[in-house]
């Protein structure tokens, strides 16, 4: 049965949210389209290459791509500016991150501070309840435990939930995620039998805001623009003795894991296995280095279930293109964080990366890896 | 006006540069149109070139007057409240070597005056809070300075103005004066420019010998006939009533709200403007929200994608970002009721209402 008030749809001139804006008319509710503009393009110009660069959001473009859905839908339509919020709960601590020695997910804290926040207000001043988003991800209400289940996608490829893990009860009550119980395919199906011109649109990719995925020249970039000293993040690069192989210009040019671009001649491939801020040092080792069999994660939140106070089985994600991996989750005495043990040691985990906990396909919970 | 526009388009199409008797009607019909614009300023039809509207105005009025082509670095004075379409061809000015002072209020414009100064660009109603401008203490300033033999020009934006207080150009010493046919219930894409007889202003376009050399392009006819129907309407029209609905709205939101203001109420103000502040409330929520209930309100600039930001107007005269952020613009018409008032009142009342519950809420939650 449709909704009597207006559901708020955040539109970004994808296919997906405007599926989901036509979806939900069809389907008899009125729908208010809402863009936020994040981010202007026209900072730090330089970093755009000729030609235009992919994956930027907020780019006039699609702002006017989802006010021409907005318009051949005939629904109400608005572009909200959050660039001061994003900058301030986004950007900022996805710099500071990175200057920590943390490989940050920006996209976590927006949907957790803008997406399904700062969204909301918008949506109670169109009138609406309830708002949807083009995330592919399932949601259900538990009758037994009286709380909102999220689930991954039935598209496993698009599932989008290790980005969603910090949401709250009272958001998801409001949430809907009309894509979940869908694939891509059908999407764009969907797309064209509604009609709307932006069934053949590519998906965007990478970080919204970082031009081409690069965000080292992003961080530099900014750097210059604030008028911080980038000589600051410079340092050395040093195998597990701590002999001093090489210099490097910035710590944020590093990820644990990473292998290419270290500039340093070894006999063997050498991988960054950490970045320590403290020293502005980036330490380099062998493959095997990198295996660890255990982390700890802080400000955990749980989705799904109510914390557990006893040690429990769980599949574990270090990463967004992570397998999830078997292991035990082992609750300390501060709730907020958690020992995760797997079973066989995982390559690469790197702080400031989210661990995302499944049982199947329910999420439990996730936290950030310290 | 809608009347004279729709009529004009079936009627005048011949193009006015044209040697036959179409082209003639049209000519004869822009030039009438030109006489009575002029005569509602109170200028002479030759001091009145016809462009696309304000921002070509501002344009033409700022890059004629200092790419004069002599060489020499010039230098110019306005106002840091000004529209974009005053502020951003400065900027590109600034880029191709003139120097621009870009002041507070008009007292600063005295001490802002060099000798190399050739142009001080004043609006006439701030286009956010609808504050007036002394232009006239400028006027005596350039005075001054001209009878010593400076080579200095003043342009005024009167594009908010006009139409809306008395605007006698005959008296009011401004050598240039922007217009625009769509603030006054004219058609969009139709405006002019007053430049005073003797201003040596260069063509900023290349193309025809129109409007005296001054504005290359064929004249869009219907819009300046429709542009001049509305002058006309427009200063015989009443004004006190417009202002008594704007004054009854302001006391009954005060009286209706707490932490609110009016932004520039001290000021003397167009009739139709109300600029006001709600503490604690996001405007733009807040210009959704009534939206939402039929009623169009703006917050002070919209960015390029559409989205708001915080006012440059209101940054420059001391407000915070927060408190730009939570300020609304009311403009009124003379086609406005009472009814509509009180309705409005209501609408802004219950959404402010809401979106501080929501917000006290929020803190609650937060805290």
């Amino acid at each position: 049965m449709p909704d009597k008030l207006p559901i708020a749809v955040a539109m970004s001139g994808g296919v997906d949210s405007s599926v989901v804006a036509g979806l939900l008319q069809r389907q008899g509710h009125t729908v208010v389209g809402l863009t936020m503009q994040l981010w202007n393009q026209r900072r730090l110009p330089d970093l755009v290459p000729e030609g235009g660069a992919t994956g930027r959001c907020c780019s006039l473009d699609d702002v006017y791509d989802a006010r021409f859905v907005a318009s051949i839908l005939n629904i109400p339509y608005y572009v909200v500016n959050f660039e001061d919020r994003f900058e301030k709960q986004v950007v900022r601590p996805f710099v500071d991150d990175y200057l920590a020695g943390r490989t940050p997910i920006p996209c976590t804290l927006c949907n957790n501070f803008i997406k399904f926040d700062q969204f909301f207000e918008m949506a109670d001043s169109v009138g609406a309840e309830k708002i949807a988003t083009g995330h592919y991800a399932r949601l259900s209400f538990d009758e037994a435990t009286e709380r909102y289940q999220m689930r991954t996608s039935v598209d496993t490829g698009k599932d989008q939930t290790y980005f969603l893990f910090g949401l709250t009860q009272p958001q998801l009550a409001r949430t809907l995620f009309p894509l979940g119980g869908m694939i891509k395919p059908e999407v764009r199906v969907l797309a064209k039998d509604l009609g709307l011109p932006v069934a053949e649109k590519n998906d965007s990719q990478e970080i919204c805001f970082v031009p081409n995925g690069d965000y080292a020249a992003f961080i530099d970039a900014y750097f210059q623009e604030q008028g911080i000293d980038a000589s600051v993040t410079h340092g050395e690069i040093v195998d597990t003795s701590g002999k001093v192989l090489g210099q490097h210009a910035g710590t944020h040019h590093f990820t644990v894991g990473q292998r290419r671009g270290l500039g340093v001649a070894a006999a063997e491939p050498l991988y960054v296995i950490a970045t320590e801020p403290e020293t502005q040092r980036v330490r380099v080792g062998r493959g095997a280095d990198l295996m660890k069999a255990s982390l700890m994660a802080r400000d955990v939140n749980w989705l799904s279930i109510a914390a557990p106070s006893e040690p429990r089985q769980a599949q574990v994600k270090i990463r967004n293109k992570h397998a999830a991996a078997q292991a035990t989750l082992i609750p300390t005495q501060d709730p907020t964080r958690i020992e995760v043990r797997f079973d066989d040691p995982q390559r690469a985990i790197t702080p400031g990366q989210a661990a995302v906990f499944y049982d199947g396909d329910l999420v439990l919970g996730g936290g950030w890896i310290e | 006006m809608a009347a004279v526009f729709s009529t004009a388009l079936l009627d005048v199409y011949g193009n006015p540069s044209s040697t036959h008797r179409a082209g003639q009607l049209a000519r004869q019909r822009l030039e009438e149109a030109r006489r009575t614009l002029a005569e509602t300023l109170r200028v002479s039809p030759a001091e009145m070139v016809i462009t696309s509207g304000g921002t070509e105005s501002n344009n033409l009025a700022i890059l004629g007057l200092l790419r004069n082509g002599s060489g020499k670095p010039l230098h110019a004075v306005t106002l840091a409240i000004e529209h974009p379409a005053v502020l951003e061809p400065f900027r590109q000015l600034e880029h191709e070597g003139v120097a621009v002072s870009y002041v507070k209020s008009v007292a600063a414009v005295a001490a802002a005056l060099r000798d190399d100064t050739a142009l001080v660009s004043i609006m006439h109603a701030n286009n956010e809070t609808g504050e007036i401008q002394p232009l006239a203490e400028v006027a005596t300033l350039v005075a001054e300075r001209r009878a010593n033999g400076q080579n200095i020009y003043f342009h005024s934006d009167g594009v908010q103005a006009f139409g809306k207080i008395p605007v006698d150009l005959a008296s009011l010493g401004v050598d240039l004066y922007s217009l625009s046919a769509h603030k006054i219930f004219g058609p969009k894409g139709i405006g002019a420019l007053f430049v005073r007889k003797n201003t040596l202003l260069q063509r900023i376009q290349f193309g025809g010998r129109h409007e005296r050399e001054r504005r290359p392009g064929t004249e869009n006819v219907p819009a300046a006939m429709a542009f001049a129907k509305a002058a006309e309407l427009a200063v015989g029209s009443q004004r006190d009533t417009v202002a008594a609905l704007r004054d009854q709205f302001e006391a009954q939101l005060l009286n209706c709200l707490p932490d609110i203001q009016v932004n520039a109420g001290w000021a003397a103000r167009l009739p139709n403007t109300s600029n006001i502040l709600f503490r604690g409330v996001s405007a733009e929520a807040l210009v959704i929200a009534l939206d939402m209930r039929q009623m169009a309100v703006s917050t002070g600039a919209a960015c390029s994608s559409g989205s708001l930001e915080p006012s440059h107007v209101l940054l420059a005269m001391g407000l915070t970002r927060e408190e730009a952020r939570s300020s609304i613009r009311f403009s009124f018409g003379r086609y406005n009721t009472p009814t509509e008032m009180a309705e409005l009142v209501d609408a802004v009342v219950d959404s402010v209402n809401k979106l501080r519950q929501r917000a006290s809420k929020e803190a609650r939650l937060a805290g």
